[in-house]
């Protein structure tokens, strides 16, 4: 399956051509089908792929050349793939939730003009997702990195006669545009000190050049803006709670399970950089705890579905960065595995709820869905208690691997411990709130005569399957105390242990201590009790005290309704002085500057036109005489030079 | 020593063209009569005719004469011309005074 490996990025493009060129000639089925099977077979080939690369044993990646592309003196940038555990492990990701989100969207879109077109967008989203994931060099890795940038702006923008859906997609389009010159910078830097952009000989060279850990932070640094951008930290998350004005298969997609984690794959395939680069990482760790609790805590008092799970993608997010900073990579991934799976759930049980309700967004008018949705709601319920951190659900691994790692960091351990361990709490009730209030007390809705039912099988039947992935999923990593199983860490040994090697070597690598095993019971339970604190205020709240809605809320809590202001704070720190100084140069240097300088040049002329038009008399006397003028001048010159 | 044709210097001859192409020059731009102008045109053309025939002979080529003839042919043709415009412009307007032909201006 290995030769056939790049039919795993092929076959989406493919589907996208089909779709996209034959988009108004083409029954919606097809192109559903189409755009489901071209990322299914990838997943097929990605797993035989997996297997027959044997990634526990074999330690060197397998490179594939699908053509030359850039080369340029020195520089050199092909089409070309590395295939290693880190990039198998996205593709897994990427083509098997992908394929199922693809199956989930051909129910959901059904009888949606747009049908076709976005199935085109969601192939050339695939396509460009595998580049960046696949890619044996920054270039390639850039392409698809701008790739999944333009299609998230398509898919936010696919309702584009809604205003508001046009301007979320320009938000995050331009928001991007901030992390991609980090980007850009980063490649930039790297090619300057080590002379090539490929992640296989990178490593090579960084290994034999001690000095580069100077410069590490430089570097590290401006790829982690890029990473800021792309995967919505604080303070460019901004744009990811707008982009849910996207269709709801599209945000489980592209703004929770894959996108939206390419910053932190970025980190572990520079990990070779960032395992050098301490002070960065110690950033890191900390804008990732501050996103955290930060998302956590807005998410509590919104009222729109989607926004909520917005807002936890984004503290979830956090979680990943803390582990990617704090050096543990494994928990970062990990946990990105995870999400990915009970995110998309969560965001497709949200899709499907949304359907049943014929698009009522709002859980104010939602309510008592138990019985009615019933699938939707088991496995709603089930993605809820893998995000809270309830064991044995896969959430609770993956998030108390990373708390137990911040735990153990040698600095400012107990500010990043206790700031996930709270943020872990707030998740934990803004979800059983969001349960409660979907899926329990009376319905506050109204069906206009549409009875509420359950989602067609292309759509539970993805919720089924991520639900399984949601619950099993943490088994491949576990605690000592719980089966003590270390698939993940053993896995991506081959691609960090180099890394890791080198930066002991420097004197550069801030161990996390290791923890005994009572610490770790100790730690785990901790954190199960704030969860489950947190949800039971949530039952409190919600469920006996039936608080109300409030059309007003008052101090705090209407800061945190309003976002912190955060927003309002943007618009007037950069959008407006950025259009003030626009209006500036638009009616002051051009109308005044550019504009005078280009009508002075047509008034001089239509000034000489007035004087010079008095010759042209209209006598036919006038006329001759200018010829015998002329004459004479003529003969005057010729005479004068001495013919 | 000045050379001479049948006994009369060139002098003589550039003399005379000179006054015709002179008095054709004036005749071009006080008269207002279209005519009148046109017979004043030919009168510099043939000034400078004469011109030409005289250094031909003086100098003994044949090219001054062969240009005469060409300016001749091309004085025929534009008299055609010019005389049948005339013609036609005082049809429209009764007058051959090119002082009331203004039309054409800014």
């Amino acid at each position: 399956m290995l030769e056939i490996f790049p039919l795993v990025v092929i076959l989406p493009l493919i589907g996208f051509l089909h779709n996209a060129f034959l988009r108004n000639r083409i029954p919606n089925r097809l192109a559903g089908a189409i755009g489901t099977i071209s990322v299914f077979l990838g997943f097929l080939i990605t797993v035989g792929a997996f297997l027959e690369f044997s990634p526990w044993t074999r330690k060197d990646p397998h490179l594939v050349l699908v053509f030359p592309w850039i080369h340029v003196g020195g520089f050199q940038a092909d089409f070309a793939y590395q295939i290693d555990q880190l990039s198998l492990y996205m593709t897994l990701i990427i083509t098997g939730i992908g394929s199922l989100i693809h199956l989930y969207s051909m129910g959901y879109m059904k009888g949606d003009p747009g049908y076709n077109r976005f199935f085109a967008y969601l192939n050339l989203f695939v396509f460009s997702m595998l580049n960046l994931v696949l890619s044996d060099n920054l270039v390639l890795t850039f392409l698809g990195w701008e790739g999944v940038g333009l299609c998230s702006y398509l898919l936010i923008g696919f309702e584009y006669e809604k205003d508001s859906a046009a301007k979320a997609g320009m938000k995050a389009f331009v928001v991007n545009r901030i992390g991609d010159l980090g980007f850009v910078a980063g490649t930039a830097l790297l090619f300057w000190f080590a002379g090539t952009v490929r992640y296989s000989e990178l490593q090579v060279t960084i290994l034999g050049m001690p000095e580069f850990a100077t410069y590490a932070n430089v570097v590290a640094l401006a790829f982690f803006i890029a990473a800021m951008g792309k995967s919505a930290q604080v303070p460019l998350y901004v744009w990811l709670p707008d982009a849910m004005a996207g269709p709801t298969p599209v945000s489980a997609l592209i703004h929770a399970a894959t996108m939206v984690t390419a910053g932190v794959f970025l980190i572990a395939r520079l990990a070779i950089v960032f395992t050098l680069a301490p002070e960065t990482s110690l950033f890191i760790a900390s804008i990732g705890a501050f996103t955290a609790l930060f998302s956590a805590t807005i998410g509590g008092l919104q009222n729109d579905i989607k926004k909520v799970l917005a807002y936890s993608t984004v503290s979830q997010l956090g979680f990943m960065f803390l582990a990617m900073g704090t050096g543990a990579y494994v928990a970062g991934l990990f946990h990105l595995m995870t999400h990915a799976f009970f995110k998309a759930l969560l965001f497709l049980g949200a899709g499907s709820v949304i359907h049943a309700l014929h698009h009522e967004q709002d859980i104010r008018k939602m309510g008592g869905l138990a019985k009615k949705i019933p699938i939707t709601f088991v496995t709603f319920l089930l993605g809820t208690l893998a995000i809270s951190g309830i064991p044995p659900f896969s959430g609770f691994f993956s998030k108390d691997l990373i708390l137990e790692k911040a735990f153990a960091y040698p600095l400012y351990s107990e500010i990043f411990w206790g700031m996930s361990v709270l943020a872990a709490g707030f998740t934990a009730f803004y979800m059983f709130r969001l349960t409660f209030l979907v899926f329990t007390g009376g319905s506050r809705f109204s069906d206009h005569g549409h009875p509420v039912h359950e989602s067609p099988l292309t759509m539970t039947l993805p919720l089924i399957l991520l639900a399984t992935g949601a619950v099993f999923a943490g088994f491949l990593q576990t605690p000592h105390f719980f089966l003590g199983i270390h698939t993940l860490e053993s896995y991506f040994e081959p691609v960090l242990a180099p890394s890791i090697t080198n930066s002991i070597a420097l004197g550069l690598h801030r161990t996390s201590n290791s923890l005994t095993e009572t610490q770790e019971v100790f730690l785990a339970g901790l954190s199960v009790l704030v969860a489950t604190f947190g949800i039971l205020i949530s039952f409190f709240l919600h469920n006996i005290r039936n608080v109300k809605f409030k059309e007003q809320y008052e101090g705090l809590s209407k800061i945190v309704y309003n976002k912190y202001y955060i927003d309002e704070l943007y618009d007037s720190v950069f959008v407006k002085p950025f259009l003030g100084v626009s209006r500036a140069i638009a009616f002051y240097i051009d109308t005044q500057v550019v504009d005078r300088f280009f009508l002075l040049i047509g008034f001089t002329l239509g000034r000489v036109g007035a004087v010079s038009q008095r010759l042209q008399t209209g006598f036919v006397g006038d006329y001759a005489l200018y010829i015998v003028l002329g004459s004479f001048v003529i003969v005057i010159f010729l005479l004068a030079k001495g013919v | 020593m000045n050379p001479t044709l049948s006994g009369v210097p060139v002098e003589y001859y550039l003399g005379l063209a000179s006054i015709l192409f002179s008095i054709g020059v004036l005749g071009v731009l006080v008269r207002k009569n279209a005519v009148v102008i046109f017979m004043s045109v030919e009168l510099i053309l043939n000034s400078v005719n004469l011109v030409f025939v005289t250094f031909s002979k003086a100098l003994a080529t044949i090219s001054g004469e062969v240009i005469v003839f060409f300016v001749m042919a091309i004085a025929a043709a534009e008299a055609a011309v010019g005389l049948a415009l005339v013609i036609a412009i005082f049809r429209q307007k009764k007058s051959s005074n090119v002082d009331e032909l203004q039309n054409l201006r800014w």
